[in-house]
């Protein structure tokens, strides 16, 4: 999958951008670099709130109190179940089940549906009893509550919208899978072009049966190439068919691994 | 390795391991929330904080297969957590922050 | 460096001649190549540039007289240093040297067809492209930008100006320069070309390696920063906000966090692309190579821990102003570092004084005017004096424009030949360069000391004392860009009816110049590898 080298005008050879080999290792190494910026961006709100924390030590205790901590533990529950259903996917995918992994991707979002459902209830539950950002009630509590409700509407936030982010990531991951019939190989036959004409190509399988038999080939043929669609199976499956679902799922793990810091900072403080 | 276009895939880990990590997770998870309603003080934090790290390295590990992927992946890793714990180290230099 | 490139002929057309999906302009914005994109970046930078020329010369303009001179609303003035601040920092000098010729050189030198991930790299530029194109609607939309390019709460939660656009527009450019930094370390990783090992790489590279670190870790911080600012603004969170509890004194340290390493981003590939051209015009091997390419990684870490020495007068702890203080001067040991070398690797060399060698030995005067008064600054108590004054602009302007934009023309005049096939006039270009060099010093150096007596920065008015001060720095401004015209006037000559130029136009070693110019699409007719050091000239003199 070097470069394309096609034939143009004059014999002059002429490239195409862009046609790309594949490269495993430097596509999981690039979805690495972008979690890491990531973990900074979250790493800035984790800055504000060790602060924060650590002057308003008591009002964050009290604060902690008005969150409801057995929802929160549920949530707990339901986004590590749906790491080890993505990381279960890509064990599937590995072995060429794509049918099991395209469900335990569709378990996955359902998961994460879940979660938002439940953090939709916890919001508008907190938002009724008149707590959320400046608002009159929040505004007579001590600063130090201000601060921690401040901080856990945007940081759950932000993570709401990472878990929205990565369900359509998801999803897509899911329909392509279900989809994926689209691996292509094409063959070149060396410097037979010449010897070729006249002939009929034919694809045979390891007994030398015939599984497939083409017209003949005429005298002004200038190149022959015979392109092969694979599905992946059990004994096919490369690499290159589930390196973009290994990142997603890499993307899901992060997500989830946010939420394990987030769940102990604001509602096992009490 | 860093030269070559490798096309080698990643290494398989069995159901069996997940299932394995996800059961320790969930223990954890009690652990940690049946810990916070002892009052430990200051400990309490330390305890919530150090369950949520082997939370994160076991997801960190074989979730994310970082066990099986190359050196330089584990040593990025570890200078993007210790560029961020010195963010929030000095940052914590200035004692005037929020009083 | 030996340079294979076995069987080389003449068959190929160039990236700029090659036939493409698309023709005209779509040829260029909808290309992956990285050298397309490279000249995009190069492009849109240098027209970003001059407009915030245009904007500091009516600055200068109205400074010539006390009271109003060609601007009769002070509020103009304040929009006019704002949006000059913005478009010369976020639009020019942050994308500086690594967008544009990191862009088109780094593959080239590492013996790579492209990056690793060209389509996102396209994506970087369109992300760029946006960012700037919503960064200035804002500052025509909803009033006069007044903010500076800092943002500072708490009044840019409170002015009424457009700034949650401002911030929605740096915040996609913060992407974008994130997605670059990811896309250059994947490449340096992984597509080296064989026999280039780590030891190998041109210095430009390693300095690209360095900067794009920091900006995959840096920028986050930034985007954060100023996504809470403008929920702070929309949602009133009560993060920053005093009013609503939270402290001002938190904005300014992550704001610095990513802000302070941001000056790195923008001098480190210019220290690379100084490496670059020294050897050259020198005919000798660069002298520490292992001290070069390791002090870009050094300054990559230290530069990220001095971040508060811009916050010593914002009512920080002592214990901190101490600490920072003592990082920043530690800072410079590495910057130290590069400056001696560069300057070793002149003694007994054969120094041609062609263009890029002049604007890489203003380089180096410049920048270490720059970097000692940054000294200064950071000791703590002159700083109380200094801070916020025309020192700290002047100070500002010799790194920034003294070092990275020096470094930036001398990689321009370096490189232009292999970019586009083509020589421009070295005379003219000598001319314009001395013109610079001139008006930048009666500019900047009038501000260092007009600073020390005490004019504070950002005034629209000031005391009669001051003027004879103020009418030197004008005049300057004056022929810095003059000479800055000339510049530009030059190389676009140059690209209509320049000489074509040779492949190999300085006898540079790098692997550049083993291609031809301009270089094919894949950058190399057969794939090549190489072998040797990197700066081993073959006619040097063994000693």
């Amino acid at each position: 999958m070097s470069q394309t080298a096609t034939p143009g005008a004059g014999g002059q050879a002429v490239l195409r951008e862009a046609e790309h080999h594949f490269d495993y290792t430097g596509r999981k190494l690039g979805m690495w670099l972008f979690l890491f910026t990531e973990l900074l961006l979250f790493g800035g709100l984790f800055i504000a709130y060790a602060i924060y924390r650590h002057v308003n030590f008591a009002d964050f205790h009290v604060a902690a109190k008005d969150l409801d901590l057995v929802l929160g533990t549920i949530n707990t529950v339901i986004l590590l179940t749906s790491s080890l259903t993505m990381a279960l996917s890509i064990t599937a995918m590995q072995k060429g089940n794509r049918k099991l992994a395209v469900w335990l991707v569709v378990l996955t979002v359902l998961c994460g549906l879940a979660f938002l459902f439940i953090k939709y209830f916890e919001w508008t539950a907190k938002i009724s009893h008149g707590i959320y950002p400046a608002s009159p009630e929040l505004m007579k509590l001590p600063p130090g509550e201000v601060r921690f409700f401040g901080l856990y509407y945007a940081m759950t936030g932000l993570h709401g919208l990472h878990v929205l982010i990565g369900m359509i990531l998801l999803i897509v991951m899911a329909v392509v899978i279900a989809r994926k019939p689209s691996r292509v190989h094409s063959f070149r036959p060396d410097d037979a072009d010449e010897t070729m004409a006249g002939a009929r190509p034919a694809i045979v399988d390891g007994d030398g049966k015939p599984l497939w038999k083409g017209g003949i080939i005429d005298e002004n043929v200038e190149q022959v190439s015979v392109v092969v669609r694979l599905k992946p199976g059990p004994h096919t499956i490369q690499p290159s068919d589930y390196v973009s679902l290994e990142n997603a799922g890499l993307y899901w793990h992060l997500v989830d691994i946010i939420w394990i810091f987030l769940f102990p900072l604001f509602y096992l403080i009490t | 390795m860093a030269h070559g276009h490798s096309e080698k895939g990643g290494h398989i880990v069995s159901y069996g391991t997940f299932i394995g990590v996800w059961l320790a997770l969930l223990m954890l998870t009690a652990l940690t929330v049946a810990v916070s309603g002892v009052d430990l003080k200051r400990l309490s934090v330390l305890t919530a904080l150090a369950v949520a790290c082997i939370k994160t390295s076991l997801v960190l590990g074989i979730f994310m297969h970082l066990k099986y992927e190359d050196r330089i992946f584990k040593v990025m890793f570890l200078v993007v957590v210790v560029t961020l714990a010195i963010f929030i180290g000095l940052t914590f230099t200035d004692t005037t922050l929020a009083r | 460096m030996a340079v294979d490139v076995a069987g080389r002929s003449q068959g190929l057309p160039d990236y700029l001649n090659h036939r493409a999906a698309y023709s005209g302009i779509l040829s260029w914005v909808l290309s992956t190549d990285h050298k397309r994109i490279g000249v995009m970046y190069l492009v849109s930078q240098l027209t970003f540039f001059l407009v915030g020329v245009a904007l500091g010369f009516v600055m200068r303009l109205e400074m010539l007289t006390p009271g109003p001179t060609v601007i009769s609303n002070p509020a103009v003035y304040n929009a006019i240093f704002t949006v000059h601040g913005v478009i010369m920092i976020f639009l020019f000098v942050i994308p500086g040297l690594i967008a544009s010729f990191g862009n088109f050189f780094l593959p080239i030198m590492i013996g790579a067809k492209d990056v690793a991930f060209p389509f996102l790299n396209l994506l970087s530029w369109w992300l760029f492209m946006i960012g700037a194109f919503v960064a200035i609607a804002s500052l025509f939309t909803g009033g006069l930008p007044d903010t500076g390019w800092t943002f500072y709460v708490p009044y840019s939660i409170q002015t009424n100006t457009n700034t949650t656009l401002a911030l929605f527009g740096v915040f996609i450019l913060g992407f974008s320069s994130i997605l670059t930094g990811l896309n250059f370390v994947t490449t340096v990783h992984q597509m080296r070309a064989p026999g280039m090992r780590w030891g190998r790489m041109p210095l430009f590279v390693w300095a690209i390696y360095a900067t794009s670190w920091i900006q995959i870790l840096a920028t986050p911080i930034l985007g954060i920063t100023l996504l809470l600012v403008m929920l702070e603004r929309v949602l009133g969170i009560g993060v920053f906000d005093p009013a609503r509890g939270g402290d001002p004194v938190l904005y300014q340290h992550l704001f610095w966090i990513y802000s302070h390493p941001a000056v790195y981003i923008m001098i480190l590939p210019a220290m690379g692309a100084i490496s670059e051209i020294i050897p050259t015009f020198a005919r000798r091997t660069i002298f520490g190579y292992k001290f070069i390419a390791g002090s870009s990684l050094a300054i990559a870490l230290f530069g990220s821990l001095v971040w508060a020495h811009h916050m010593f007068t914002a009512g920080i702890g002592e214990r901190a102003a101490v600490i920072f203080s003592l990082l920043t001067f530690l800072v410079a040991v590495p910057s130290a570092i590069k400056v001696f070398n560069w300057v070793s690797t002149l003694y007994r060399g054969s120094i041609e004084l062609r263009p890029p060698m002049l604007f890489a030995l203003a380089f180096i005067f410049l920048f270490s005017i720059g970097g000692f008064t940054g000294l200064m600054q950071g000791a703590l108590a002159l700083d109380i004096h200094l801070h916020d004054t025309y020192f700290v602009v002047a100070h500002f302007h010799y790194v920034m424009f003294g070092g990275t934009g020096f470094a930036l023309f001398g990689a321009l005049h370096y490189w232009f030949p292999k970019m586009f096939g083509r020589m421009y006039n070295e005379k003219i270009a000598t001319i314009a360069w001395a013109l610079m060099f001139v008006g930048f010093n009666v500019l900047y150096f009038t501000m260092l000391l007009m600073g020390w007596l005490g004019m504070p920065r950002r005034y629209y008015d000031y005391l009669p004392q001051y003027q004879t001060w103020h009418v030197v720095a004008t005049v300057g401004s004056w022929i810095l860009i003059a000479g800055v015209l000339l510049m530009v006037g030059n190389l676009l000559v140059a690209l209509k009816r320049g000489e074509k130029a040779p492949d190999n136009p300085w006898g540079g070693v790098t692997p550049e110049w083993s291609t031809t110019s301009p270089p094919p699409l894949e950058n190399f007719e057969k794939a090549p590898t190489f072998s040797g050091g990197p700066y081993d000239f073959p006619t040097e003199v063994a000693r």
